[in-house]
């Protein structure tokens, strides 16, 4: 008995999309509650159906939702541990509570204002905000990796793509690709944050962050929220849009992933030079009951560009070592490509929810009312990574 | 940054540190005893051989807790690195670009027994995997000692 295809998203809704720290004098708690309001209301549902929340990455409090929100009864609060590793999960995690019987009408939100903080690390008012906190290990230990100039989750990207590079002759043209890409798929999208184009030249002629890593490799600095409903597939037939159902949802991966990675990187090799995902893609697929080749639109994790190529293998579009040469080749273009990936722009180009928008982009292509629109678009991967453990991934299927 | 750093000890490559408290506890402490003496001291499973680091008081491989300390000679390779370029931190400006690496020590099993050190004291470009280094400490206080590395010129790669 798994969850597959017991339940599924039936509304979808978000605040605009606005660079860090635009978003004030909203607040957080403000753009959740809008996010949530307005996904119920495209659901067709109301506060007083409501009565779970599936949530990740210490998105926000429930039981400061429930209360600024009104709701009549709460019946289901949880949170998956870790970051935004776990987006993608946290739907497995509402249909979950849902086919237990355990809450009816789950709401799945993020909500991000970074003008008091920056979650990649950078400082604000003079003071690291972030980077020093010792999220998920000790204070013993982090002695054992604060001092080492690694501050941010970029510069453990920096410090994995450039072990990709080595081993499998990943080339820096790669990682443009998957921006390029991504910003092609943006300028379309009035949502998007950056639609300038850009070509190749801009990406080389662009200021290193942390070697290998370049500006356009990074996740943009987003404030908004994205929210999502969720409740059981027999209620979902009777809504106002076509269900989206889930099909097949998996967090975790291997123990020795281990806490924050840039204060970490104990793992073994192939655990180390990837995602991070393949042990809950395995996992994801076998409950889903289909392949990687009955995917017709990945929306993958993008906070940093040579994470799109290792999902690619992780998630078994093309060998390990392969994701390179494959995006070269065309393979993740929207138009033409074999599996396009990121038609909303991801958090490279369109805006870095935490991984939401690429939910969101999920089930618009599925009602096959996205901007970018895959055309016969009947199943969609969205995945969260790369993070400390959990990593996930979601199958989701036209209905 | 951090108590006890001010921006005129800042050096170009030399990231200043973070956390200049051990905050040792009966797992770690060892190896900042052994560091104030420029000595590289490294928990190793008795039962299984595996060493590890952080010192975390349980053995990843075979779960037990019986230790021995051991001291490694001091040298390992470049695994992977990056060149930090951005300073996250104003003060970050003065100290920018730096390298720091994941270092496969000499002596262990590697994987599980790295450690995460700023390479100093050398060009940023001159910084390979598989370039051999040697750890250094700063005795920076009575405290901590922060490990850093230093290209090993003299040894083949």
């Amino acid at each position: 008995m798994t969850i597959k295809d017991k339940a599924a998203v039936v509304g979808v809704g978000a605040t605009p999309y606005y660079k860090r720290g635009q978003s004030y004098p909203q607040t957080e708690l403000s753009m959740a509650c809008r996010a949530v309001l307005l996904a119920l209301e495209d659901a067709g549902l109301s506060v007083q159906d409501l009565d779970g929340f599936a949530l990740y990455a210490q998105a926000c409090e429930p039981a400061e939702l429930a209360a600024t929100l009104g709701v009549p009864e709460v019946r289901f609060t949880t949170m998956i541990t870790g970051g935004g590793g776990a987006s993608a999960g946290a739907l497995g995690v509402a249909a979950a509570a849902i086919h237990g019987g355990m809450a009816t009408t789950v709401v799945t939100v993020m909500t991000v204002q970074q003008r008091d903080r920056r979650l990649g690390g950078s400082s604000v008012g003079g003071q690291l905000t972030y980077g020093q906190a010792a999220m998920g290990i000790s204070r013993p230990y982090t002695a054992f990796s604060s001092n080492s100039g690694l501050l941010g989750p970029g510069h453990a990207a920096a410090l994995i793509a450039r072990r990709h590079m080595h081993l499998y002759g990943t080339e820096r043209e790669h990682f443009a690709e998957v921006c390029i890409t991504s910003r092609d798929n943006a300028i379309r999208r009035p949502t998007a944050l950056q639609t300038t184009p850009l070509s190749m030249d801009d990406y080389f002629n662009a200021r290193m962050i942390a070697d290998p890593l370049c500006l356009f490799d990074y996740t943009l600095e987003t404030d908004g929220a994205v929210a999502v409903v969720t409740v059981s597939a027999d209620r979902a037939r009777d809504l106002r849009h076509p269900p989206v159902y889930v099909m097949g949802s998996a967090h975790g991966g291997i123990g020795r992933t281990g806490p924050l990675n840039w204060k970490w990187l104990q793992m073994p090799e192939d655990d180390l030079v990837s995602s991070g995902s393949r042990s809950a893609a395995r996992r994801m697929y076998e409950m889903a009951g289909i392949g990687p080749a009955d995917v017709d639109v990945a929306l993958i994790y993008d906070n940093f560009s040579p994470m799109v190529i290792m999902q690619l293998e992780d998630y078994g579009f093309c060998p390990v070592g392969q994701g390179g040469p494959f995006v070269a080749d065309g393979n993740i273009r929207w138009k033409g490509g074999s599996i396009p990936v990121n038609t909303h722009g991801g958090n490279l180009s369109e805006g870095y929810v935490i991984g939401m928008t690429h939910v969101r982009e999920a089930v618009e292509q599925l009602r096959g009312t996205a901007v970018n629109q895959v055309d016969g678009a009947e199943v969609a991967l969205v995945t969260g990574g790369t993070s400390l453990l959990p990593m996930s991934g979601t199958l989701l299927r036209k209905g | 940054m951090t108590d006890g750093v001010t921006s005129s000890e800042l050096r170009r490559g030399v990231f200043p540190g973070l956390q200049l408290q051990t905050y040792a506890d009966e797992t770690t402490e060892p190896f900042w005893s052994a560091a104030r003496h420029d000595r590289l001291v490294v928990p190793r499973c008795r039962e299984c051989g595996t060493f590890r680091l952080p010192p975390l008081p349980i053995c990843h491989v075979c779960q037990s807790e019986v230790t021995d300390w051991e001291e490694l000679p001091g040298t390992g390779t470049v695994l992977t690195f990056t060149i930090v370029h951005h300073p996250l931190h104003p003060d970050l400006a003065a100290v920018c670009p730096y390298v720091s690496a994941v270092v496969d020590l000499d002596g262990t099993q590697g994987e599980g027994a790295r450690i995460l050190v700023n390479v100093t004291d050398c060009d940023p470009a001159a910084v390979s995997i598989g370039a051999p280094v040697r750890i250094v400490f700063d005795h920076v206080n009575d405290d901590m000692s922060i490990p850093r590395a230093n290209l090993v010129a003299d040894r083949p790669v």
